[in-house]
């Protein structure tokens, strides 16, 4: 394990947001140091030796994010991020093969970037299946089996959910999709570098990957493209041909190197740390459920990343909640925070009911969350809930036995 | 999101809350809004035999927002007759908290809170007068 236990200042809250962001591993940074410096130069100069350098590190890292999701390094090309990987995959293959093939299959709790993505390409004409999920937030293989048509191109399924943290099952929609002769792009944002994956074994042909999601910099992500059977692509970034032409560009090379040491970290120190992780999820979890009641946990709890806790705390509003809990930085399903209002589509996806949804907290623990954050963290949700919930009508009249369905509620 | 000094003492202070007896012939309830829509705000008065309102409480589901207008009506309504109290109107509320643009709707249904209070008050009044 690493020394490092403490990254925070004790004048800023608790971090348990790990899904939005990670702070970088300072082993990292230490890497990307000498690349900001004197080792400058452009990995794309073959003349002399600053270029050379900068390509060492390059594609010391490319090799270290392929032998993170047991790729090879020439299947790896460095973007700017997850999203801009999403983009790629999707949008290259779709424009690729169009005049064969011009069907695509997602999920309706994939991330805003996929999404809307498939919404563009809805818009030039192609056509996109957004398959529902179920009640734990898993796809079910039946359904994506039955949507496949001679006509799709690619299955896009994200590894990992954002907002809840399940896995999807990867190996078995690699099958279908093998099976089907169709491409199967995962948005692995999440899932890289917490979870084993193997391309081979999981039958991936594109795989996104973000930097810091992994305890890597911001500003870099990358593509796993499969060579063998061939997967192509439309370039979305176009001028000097880097990265095999797929994405033109010099290559930010401080950065390409955080994110191959963050994959390197990421891969020898996995299992402790999922270990680790694991039972700081169930402290969380147990202690909560010891002082409260009417909690429920959005989505499967075992199919789950062991850094992610999502959880509805009935009767108390989410946005009311994170205002007490100044201590705690979290992030809400109940999206009063942003100026739409609605609350979280994944949730609603699950079928959760909107009143549960506006209740919910996304809980995030990583490779710095301590044992003493979460019990910090357990007392000060457990204080502000019940603090709310004496405030709560829905809370007194569930105390009076009073169901809160039956009552007409005037929408506003 | 930054809220206002007087928004957040409202939220982390608030005044008035609980319930009181809503079967009670000087208590006026409003319950309004939706959970599903992530507000729901009950706000009761008890009117004296001189026609002023002596006492409110509120209990509110929601936001901070929705909290704090809830807490800050309460503290408005007392000691003023049941006709002043519906003069209130959702604009003092934002202003006096700075709601910020998006939270307007929690003062809108501050203000139906009270009036639905009011008119629960006047329904029981007149049925008493019959």
């Amino acid at each position: 394990m690493t020394a490092i236990t403490q990254i925070r200042r004790n004048d800023q809250p608790i971090y348990l947001d790990y899904q939005a962001t990670t702070p970088m591993d300072p082993r990292v940074l230490e890497a990307m140091m000498p690349y900001f410096t004197h080792k400058f130069g452009n990995s794309g100069s073959r003349s002399h030796a600053y270029g050379w350098e900068a390509e060492e590190g390059t594609e010391k890292a490319r090799a270290q994010v392929a032998k993170l999701i047991g790729a090879d390094e020439k299947e790896v090309i460095f973007t700017s991020g997850a999203t801009e990987s999403n983009n790629l995959a999707i949008r290259g293959v779709a424009e690729f093969y169009k005049d064969r093939k011009n069907h695509i299959i997602t999920t309706v709790t994939e991330h805003k970037c996929v999404l809307d993505t498939c919404r563009h390409l809805e818009q030039q004409g192609f056509e996109v299946t957004y398959l529902p999920v179920r009640q734990d937030g898993l796809l079910d293989l039946e359904v994506l089996r039955a949507a496949i048509t001679d006509k799709t191109v690619l299955v896009s399924v994200m590894a990992v959910n954002n907002e809840i943290g399940v896995i999807q099952p990867l190996a078995e929609i690699g099958k279908i999709c093998r099976e089907k002769k169709v491409f199967f792009h995962t948005d692995a944002a999440q899932a890289a570098g917490k979870i084993p994956l193997d391309v081979e074994a999981l039958n991936i042909d594109l795989m996104s990957i973000s930097g810091h999601k992994i305890y890597g910099p911001k500003g870099i992500g990358a593509l796993y493209v499969r060579r063998k059977p061939r997967v192509r692509l439309v370039p979305m970034i176009v001028g000097g041909g880097q990265e095999r032409g797929f994405r033109s560009g010099t290559l930010p090379t401080p950065l390409c190197v955080g994110l191959g040491e963050a994959a390197e970290i990421c891969m020898k120190e996995m299992d402790v740390e999922a270990k680790r992780l694991k039972k700081l999820q169930e402290r969380m979890l147990n202690g909560l459920r010891a002082k409260l009641t009417d909690i429920v946990v959005n989505g499967d709890l075992e199919q789950r990343i062991p850094g992610n806790l999502n959880i509805s705390f009935a009767y108390v509003e989410g946005e009311s909640l994170m205002m007490g809990i100044k201590n705690l930085a979290v992030s809400s399903g109940s999206a009063c925070t942003s100026a739409s209002l609605e609350p979280s589509y994944v949730l609603r996806a699950l079928g959760v009911e909107e009143e549960m949804a506006h209740t919910s907290l996304r809980i995030g623990l990583g490779r710095f969350t301590t044992e003493h954050e979460v019990d910090t963290a357990v007392d000060e949700l457990v204080r502000h809930v019940n603090k709310l919930r004496e405030m709560s009508p829905l809370w007194e009249m569930a105390q009076e036995g009073i169901d809160i369905k039956s009552i007409e509620w005037a929408a506003h | 999101m930054a809220y206002s000094e007087k928004l957040i003492d409202h939220y982390e202070n608030p005044r008035n809350i609980g319930s009181f007896d809503k079967t009670a012939e000087d208590v006026g309830t409003g319950l309004v809004g939706a959970p599903a829509c992530g507000d729901v705000m009950k706000l009761q008065i008890k009117v004296g035999p001189d026609g002023l309102i002596e006492d409110a409480k509120f209990k509110t589901f929601g936001c901070g927002s929705a909290i704090a207008s809830s807490s800050l009506v309460t503290e408005w309504v007392k000691g003023k007759t049941i006709d002043e109290a519906e003069t209130i109107k959702n604009t003092d509320i934002a202003r006096h908290l700075a709601l910020p643009p998006v939270k307007i709707h929690c003062s809108v249904l501050a203000e139906d809170a009270i009036k639905a209070a009011i008119a629960d008050y006047r329904a029981k009044a007149t049925k008493k007068a019959e």
